[in-house]
């Protein structure tokens, strides 16, 4: 792979999402906007769950604080990329825009999913890191070198699950046409990501680690965090985030033998 | 002599196509049980094409034009039978080939809508790995053959369908490919937009020895442009070869309107043993078969006081409906 003109055809995609962006300036204070509320709404929510000094699943406030942080980073992205980009490829199935994508000389999957860019999404994972940054004041939380190639690690894990779940989904447009409801659902589950999954029954934290692994997402990256995570959960996490990352590139490629393209 | 750059081997495509009755009842019978057919579109299809030819293909709606292009150009599997383009497996996607072809549909754009077209020329650029110098080059050249320069700089959505369509083909050119697919490029276009895109093609062909491969419903598109036409009939090719022989067979008589001096004249012309289409007053069409036209206007000209003539094709549409309707053609 050339990476040199991969890095030139990120940046152009860069570029004309912005421009393209910019042309609403109203749009994107709105978004702004939302984007603050958003978050003054889910530390409130959060709070009501931890008055008077309650613990939930062993987590205090300013423990699960740190959830919330990841959380809206991991959303941040999600709005930032993977919403525009992936959502659009139902589009591009439906109309057979993806015709254009397949005949050119790039990797079609890298095409689909960094095409657009969504700058409003930028504000959420910087407040993100902002409220990170400010959980590892209150928490007191002792940054060093491993710390912090372990945060890294297991946020870059937590993205590429999230990423590989919500491409698999859309992949299957192919043969489905139409999942958007597939994709809410997803969102809707990722909500579930803002609280520390000791917290819920044991048999929802079978399904939530199992079936759909929102809890590698947002308390693994937590727990290295405040150093209560065992390596063993690290360990899994970086194999469940590269069987993902693996598996949704297979069937991609799979899916693409039975792509049919819309009529003209 | 010149080499194939497309050979086509017994390829066939089929589909898996659902059918739903009408009314409530079929649609929650289609919800709870599908019936697929499978549905062969392509038949058994075999053809070359050589480099820097243009070849337009011919056929009715779903007679599976759009198909066998989409096969060309890689972006569906063909279900039996073999395809090369300029020596690659089109379907493999190989970044050469890539390199080497492009699709243009006129029902379908790539343009980034609420930008300028320069903005998408210049993405595609870097997706065909060409230098800022070398893609200013490019789009200079194209621009100067499309004839559009302040376009370049006005967002998508605000352009006009003829600008906009220009923009698709300078978009699909940047990376000078050798094999042009067209599917229906002048679709929804006003003449004089259908006049310069046909001019463009022809000049992009003269200049680059580009094959085109052409679908389209305008017959002006492919009369200007094609010498070579394959019909195709419900997935069979019905006519490979020259499209002047397949209009000659298919309309072999030509008409002749000849004004005569009085209608006396022309009653004498009439009773003379041509094949009289109508006759008003001192005018009188007749139908002579292409073989003998210069015997037979030497005849009225030796014979027959007149004072003027019209030689008429039948119109090249009329001719063409037939090849849509018509099954077989014995060329």
């Amino acid at each position: 792979m050339n990476q040199r003109k991969y890095l030139k055809v990120f940046t152009k995609f860069l570029h004309t999402s912005l421009a393209s962006e910019f042309e609403y300036k109203t749009n994107i204070l709105i978004d702004l906007i939302t984007a603050i509320l958003s978050l003054i709404g889910s530390i409130f929510l959060l709070s009501i769950f931890f008055t008077n000094n309650v613990r939930l699943g062993g987590w205090q406030f300013e423990e699960a604080l740190i959830i919330q942080a990841i959380y809206t980073i991991l959303n941040g992205i999600t709005n930032t990329w993977f919403n525009p980009n992936l959502t659009e490829i139902v589009k591009h199935i439906r109309e057979g825009t993806l015709d254009f994508v397949l005949l050119k000389p790039i990797d079609s999957q890298f095409f689909i999913s960094f095409k657009k860019i969504n700058p409003s999404g930028f504000l959420e994972i910087i407040l993100g890191f902002c409220l990170l940054l400010f959980c590892i004041r209150i928490n007191q939380i002792n940054l060093n070198l491993s710390f912090l190639t372990l945060s890294l690690i297991t946020i870059i894990c937590s993205i590429c699950i999230l990423y590989s779940l919500w491409f698999f989904i859309s992949t299957t447009t192919i043969w489905f046409v139409k999942t958007w409801n597939a994709t809410e659902v997803l969102r809707s589950f990722l909500y579930i990501g803002r609280f520390p999954l000791n917290s819920f029954s044991f048999t929802l934290r079978i399904f939530f680690s199992i079936f759909i692994p929102i809890a590698f997402i947002t308390t693994i990256p937590s727990e290295v965090f405040l150093g209560i995570s065992q390596f063993w959960k690290i360990f899994l996490e970086i194999i469940v985030a590269s069987v993902f990352l693996i598996t949704s590139r297979k069937f991609w490629l799979f899916a693409l033998k039975f792509y049919s393209s819309a009529s003209s | 002599m010149k080499k194939n750059i497309i050979d086509v081997r017994n390829l066939s495509k089929s589909f898996d196509i659902s059918s739903k009755e009408p009314g409530l009842k079929g649609t929650i019978k289609h919800f709870f049980r599908r019936q697929t057919k499978k549905l062969k579109v392509i038949k058994n299809i075999s053809f070359e094409i050589k480099e820097g030819e243009i070849v337009g293909f011919l056929g009715a709606n779903g007679a599976g034009k759009t198909t066998i292009l989409k096969m060309l150009c890689g972006l569906i599997y063909p279900s039996e039978g073999s395809v090369f383009v300029s020596g690659n497996i089109p379907y493999r996607r190989k970044e050469d080939f890539l390199k080497n072809i492009t699709l243009i549909m006129g029902q379908k754009q790539q343009l980034i809508w609420d930008l300028p077209p320069i903005e998408s020329f210049l993405l595609n650029a870097s997706i065909y790995d060409l230098d800022k110098l070398e893609a200013k080059r490019r789009i200079k050249k194209l621009s100067d053959m499309l004839e559009i320069d302040e376009e370049l700089f006005i967002p998508v959505r605000k352009l006009s369908l003829g600008q906009r369509m220009k923009s698709e083909l300078l978009a699909a050119l940047i990376h000078e490919p050798n094999i042009l697919f067209l599917d229906e490029p002048t679709l929804g276009l006003d003449i004089n937009a259908q006049r310069n895109l046909r001019k463009f093609l022809q000049n992009y062909n003269k200049e680059t020895n580009a094959t085109i491969c052409l679908t389209s419903h305008y017959m002006k598109d492919i009369t200007s442009l094609c010498k070579r036409v394959i019909c195709v009939d419900n997935g069979s090719i019905s006519y490979d070869g020259n499209l002047d022989i397949l209009l000659k067979r298919l309309s072999p008589v030509k008409e002749i309107l000849i004004v005569c001096r009085s209608e006396d004249d022309a009653i004498q012309l009439e009773n003379s043993g041509f094949s009289v289409k109508n006759k008003t007053k001192n005018e009188i069409t007749i139908k002579v078969e292409n073989n003998s036209i210069i015997s037979s206007l030497k005849n009225i000209l030796n014979n027959f006081e007149i004072e003027d003539l019209y030689i008429n094709e039948p119109p090249v549409d009329e001719i063409i409906g037939k090849i849509l309707i018509k099954k077989d053609y014995d060329i």
